[in-house]
């Protein structure tokens, strides 16, 4: 029943096709509501809380349905939505008015929020109808927004291959190379190097290149050490950068950046859910 | 020193810049003239190249002055650059102009605004640049507010914030596609009566 006043078109076999293209444009619990008062042909200042309730879970059931991920805000608002209306079933107290303000109608809260939503929906469908840079203006030598590199002059270059072979060839010349003394067979091996790498960079979020060689000038200890770095880069563990060519590599761990702060960042006046 | 000569100077400088030139760089760079004069052979200049016979057209954006190709070239140019016209998201849309109307906001507002969580999009539009980091809001948790950059008003061809319609504007445009009254919208002076302009962007003149 409800379902012939969700939509209109007669025959259900197209039914679930056409919801399953409709749905993809609701942006929002909000953008929902909004399209479902201006099917109704509602007033947006008084809405029947009732017949939007109801339209509102078919919705939610259909995308369920329609094996959906209903996102969770949708959620959210279904429980506003009842709320509201659960609200608005009970008799307002008569006797209680000595002063206290005015009882608000339960539904301002979500028209203020659907009004104030509409009016960004449509700013955004101005911005959209803009004739943009990059699309259908060019401006001279002005780098689409995809094709702009990140990098900045200001900004660490990322090292090339070549570069690391030239800096290692930089510290292996300071090694001294007449060693024709017997050395006993105290090898050290890439893993271990590789351990104390990762152990410089949790004390220290950033070493010199030429850091990791201070301690020793032993050709195997330079050697490990080098390979140890070209394998923490193929693990993806580090990254090396350098401020500007031919300057000095920096190591610093690969750190996934830390994901932007979690969505407790709006303080305590978050609803909980 | 002639007229015409200031305005070949002025060409000349908006040409070879990449970025929007505005009037105070133009001022500064042309010292020997005034700055009215300066003004009006931009004015000149724009008439000139406001000719459809153009393929440049000369634009005031992001405050400044700039070189673009005449929008209905678009199509062609984009076969020189081998670009494909790309488009913004629906979403990415709303949440710029939320915070076009609203900076600085924090993204707690943006979602309670929108309904729905808002930091992939955020992160996106900060990624193209569209969007930056104005700082952190006096509040508990101290949360990042944004606003829109000079390449948003770029890329959007803005003049700068104020030439975004105010809100009012919008909810006018907005109440018709609801009625879907096609009447054409008065283009000034909008009805005082409406009262919904909270955090609208003043138009204030300059």
């Amino acid at each position: 029943m409800v379902r012939h006043q969700v939509e209109n078109h007669d025959n259900s076999e197209q039914y679930n096709t056409l919801y399953n293209v409709k749905l993809d444009k609701f942006e929002g619990p909000l953008d929902l509501l909004l399209y479902l008062i201006r099917k109704n042909e509602l007033d947006i200042y008084d809405i029947s809380i009732s017949i939007i309730t109801g339209q509102y879970l078919e919705y939610l059931k259909l995308m369920k349905e329609l094996n959906l991920e209903v996102a969770g805000e949708f959620l959210v608002m279904a429980s506003t939505l009842i709320q509201i209306k659960s609200n608005m079933l009970l008799p307002t107290r008569e006797e209680d008015h000595s002063g206290e303000e005015e009882e608000e109608d339960p539904r301002a809260e979500l028209v203020r929020r659907l009004l104030e939503y509409s009016r960004y929906k449509e700013a955004a469908l101005l911005l959209s109808e803009r004739k943009l840079l990059g699309r259908e203006l060019f401006a001279r030598s002005f780098p689409a927004p995809e094709l702009q590199t990140v990098e900045k002059s200001d900004e660490p270059l990322e090292v090339e291959l070549f570069e690391l072979i030239e800096a290692f060839r930089a510290i292996l010349a300071k090694a001294p190379r007449e060693s024709f003394h017997e050395v006993s067979a105290e090898s050290i091996s890439i893993a271990e190097r590789i351990n104390e790498i990762l152990s410089l960079l949790q004390e220290k979020e950033l070493i010199l290149f030429d850091e990791l060689f201070e301690n020793s000038l032993d050709r195997d200890y330079i050697v490990a050490t080098f390979l140890a770095v070209l394998e923490l880069c193929k693990l993806k563990m580090i990254r090396v950068r350098q401020q500007t060519q031919y300057g000095v590599l920096r190591i610093m761990p690969a750190v996934v950046e830390p994901v932007e702060e979690p969505r407790s960042e709006g303080g305590g006046d978050d609803v909980a859910t | 020193m002639t007229t015409s000569r200031l305005k070949s100077l002025v060409e000349s400088l908006i040409f070879v810049s990449d970025t929007p030139v505005s009037l105070d760089r133009l001022c500064g760079i042309l010292e020997e003239y005034g700055r009215e004069d300066i003004r009006s052979a931009v004015a000149a200049l724009m008439d000139e190249y406001a000719q459809p016979e153009r393929g440049i057209a000369l634009a005031e954006v992001a405050k400044g002055y700039q070189f673009r190709t005449r929008e209905e070239n678009g199509e062609y140019v984009r076969r020189l650059i081998k670009i494909k016209a790309s488009r913004f998201s629906q979403s990415a849309l709303e949440t710029l102009a939320i915070i076009a109307y609203r900076q600085p906001i924090t993204r707690a507002e943006i979602e309670y605004l929108r309904g729905v969580d808002s930091g992939g999009v955020v992160k996106t539009l900060l990624e193209k640049k569209l969007i930056k980091i104005l700082g952190k809001k006096d509040i508990p948790g101290r949360p990042l507010i944004y606003g829109t950059t000079k390449e948003f008003l770029e890329i959007f061809s803005l003049r700068d914030l104020k030439s975004l319609p105010t809100l009012r504007e919008i909810e006018e445009l907005s109440a018709e596609r609801m009625n879907e009254q096609q009447e054409e919208l008065p283009l000034e002076d909008p009805p005082v009566g409406a009262s919904h302009g909270n955090g609208a962007v003043e138009r204030d003149g300059d």
